[in-house]
């Protein structure tokens, strides 16, 4: 199957989706569900992660900064900036990439290949909204709510990295975290974001509904579904990067 | 009642299906039987609706299914219970979710009716005490039978069953049959099922269609099948009976 087709599917996929849900009670139910499972079940590793990229973000800008002319405050607007514009969104959406979209992969391609989806279309269901829809909904309102975390954390972990190393005082790191902030880096964080979110989730969807065969395409589903949202993603960052942040 | 008229059905041209027509009857279990790869598959498939058909009819009391819009397909649909192969219950749901699941999406009943009517379609297919277990922890006799309450949880018009005893023991194979049977004839529904099992085929077989290279090539009963005169059906049942 050529890249135009699957490109096809998966529109005519997405269209498919946004139907009209049987039972608004069980759509609420089940987009709840997801997103427990998204955002509680995704909490330690974004946590873990964030702290981390946050701490090597102001270790490394740190050893660069040999000249002492500009001011140490500039290692924590540099990790503010880094954090918010690229850091969170990007790289926990990737990490996201591989542990939900995996997940949401190998769940359908699992459903699919033991006629799970069949059944629901024999009696009536639509079974791709039913599925689908609660997971992308779910991913769109939690995964931003996760960046704020990553975006907290980051900064945390550059502090905590900054200060005990020795590297800026706890009052240039201040000074430089509210120099020159703009919040429109926030707004386009959280537009990335959004956007990561749905491909993650449509992307992953997608490749898992439409597995056909065994535990063998159970699996390279679960690994093409990481693997073309990693790419939706960079290819994603640029163009959004282009579009808003031209000066 | 249903009735196929003319349907052809083919997969990158390779014809399945090649005009194919006949007449399931209301309160029978209508067997559909012919060796791997004849097409009986693709044409349950065809019939509720799971892969369209090239050309043809398919007649739920006299509504042509295959020709109906996407809305009106799923008020068809909501008639038709299924029980596929391998049951395909829903793993994350237990038992008593699993068989609530149709009457939760489309019914009106209150939450403690739909309780009863679970337990009431359990009760039908001989599985009471197990509504909290999930799939993974049924043997597959018991997967079969939840599939069972499940498809006649909304009180269908029409139940399809794909090959209802595979991997199944003789035994439990038998239970099933009676169970399938039974619930036919209670509820007056048009029962369609596939089958390797001559057991089954001898047993149910109100009506018997057999469908040899895409081609239906014989119909009958079960008092007509073993004097049919038809060389390959006599092939087939030979290669089952001894």
């Amino acid at each position: 199957m050529n890249i135009f087709t699957s490109i096809g599917r998966y529109t005519l996929f997405v269209r498919g989706l946004f139907s009209r849900p049987e039972r608004f009670a069980v759509f609420w139910e089940r987009t709840l569900h997801e997103m427990t499972a998204i955002g509680v079940g995704s909490l330690g590793i974004v946590a873990a992660i964030s702290l981390s990229v946050g701490a090597v973000t102001t270790v490394q800008t740190a050893y660069q900064l040999v000249s002492g002319i500009v001011p140490r405050s500039i290692i924590s607007t540099i990790l503010r900036d880094s954090t918010i514009l690229e850091l969170a969104p990007t790289i926990t959406c990737l990490v996201l990439a591989g542990k939900v979209g995996a997940n949401i992969a190998s769940e359908l391609g699992n459903m699919s290949v033991s006629e799970q989806i069949d059944a629901l279309d024999v009696m009536g269901v639509n079974s791709s909204s039913y599925l689908v829809l609660p997971k992308i909904v779910a991913g769109v309102f939690v995964i931003p709510l996760l960046i704020i975390v990553a975006m907290a954390l980051g900064i945390v972990g550059g502090y905590w990295a900054g200060v005990m190393g020795g590297a800026i005082t706890p009052r240039d790191f201040t000074a430089g975290i509210l120099d020159d902030f703009r919040g429109f880096t926030v707004v386009f964080s959280f537009i990335k974001t959004i956007t990561f979110a749905f491909l993650i989730t449509s992307i992953s969807s997608f490749h898992g509904y439409y597995t056909r065969g065994g535990a063998l395409e159970v699996g390279r589903s679960s690994t093409k579904a990481v693997v073309y949202s990693c790419v939706g993603i960079l290819f994603s960052d640029f163009i959004l990067s282009q579009m808003l942040l031209e000066n | 009642m249903i009735e196929i008229k003319n349907v052809y059905k083919s997969f990158n041209g390779k014809t399945v299906l090649d005009n194919v027509s006949a007449v399931f009857a209301k309160g029978k279990t209508n067997l559909v039987i012919g060796a791997s790869g004849s097409g009986k598959s693709v044409l349950m498939k065809c019939l509720v609706g799971l892969e369209p058909i090239d050309k043809g009819q398919i007649l739920y009391d006299n509504r042509d299914f295959a020709n109906l819009n996407y809305e009106d397909k799923k008020e068809v649909r909501r008639e038709i219970g299924m029980l596929f192969q391998g049951a395909a219950l829903f793993d994350s749901l237990c038992v008593e979710e699993n068989v609530g699941f149709p009457l939760k999406m489309f019914s009106t009943m209150s939450k403690s009716e739909q309780m009863d009517r679970v337990n009431f379609c359990l009760k039908c297919v001989n599985l009471e005490n197990a509504n909290k277990k999930f799939p993974s922890e049924i043997s597959g006799g018991m997967k079969k039978r939840v599939g069972i309450a499940r498809a006649i949880a909304l009180n269908p018009e029409y139940l399809f069953c794909d090959e209802p005893n595979s991997g199944l023991d003789p035994l439990t194979s038998r239970v099933i049959d009676e169970l399938i049977k039974e619930i036919t004839q209670e509820f007056q529904i048009t029962t369609i099922i596939n089958s390797h099992d001559m057991k089954t085929v001898m047993d149910l077989g109100d009506t018997i269609c057999f469908i040899h290279q895409g081609v239906m090539w014989w119909q009958g009963n079960n008092t007509q099948i073993l004097n049919s005169g038809n060389k390959e059906l006599d092939t087939f049942l030979k290669a089952y009976l001894f």
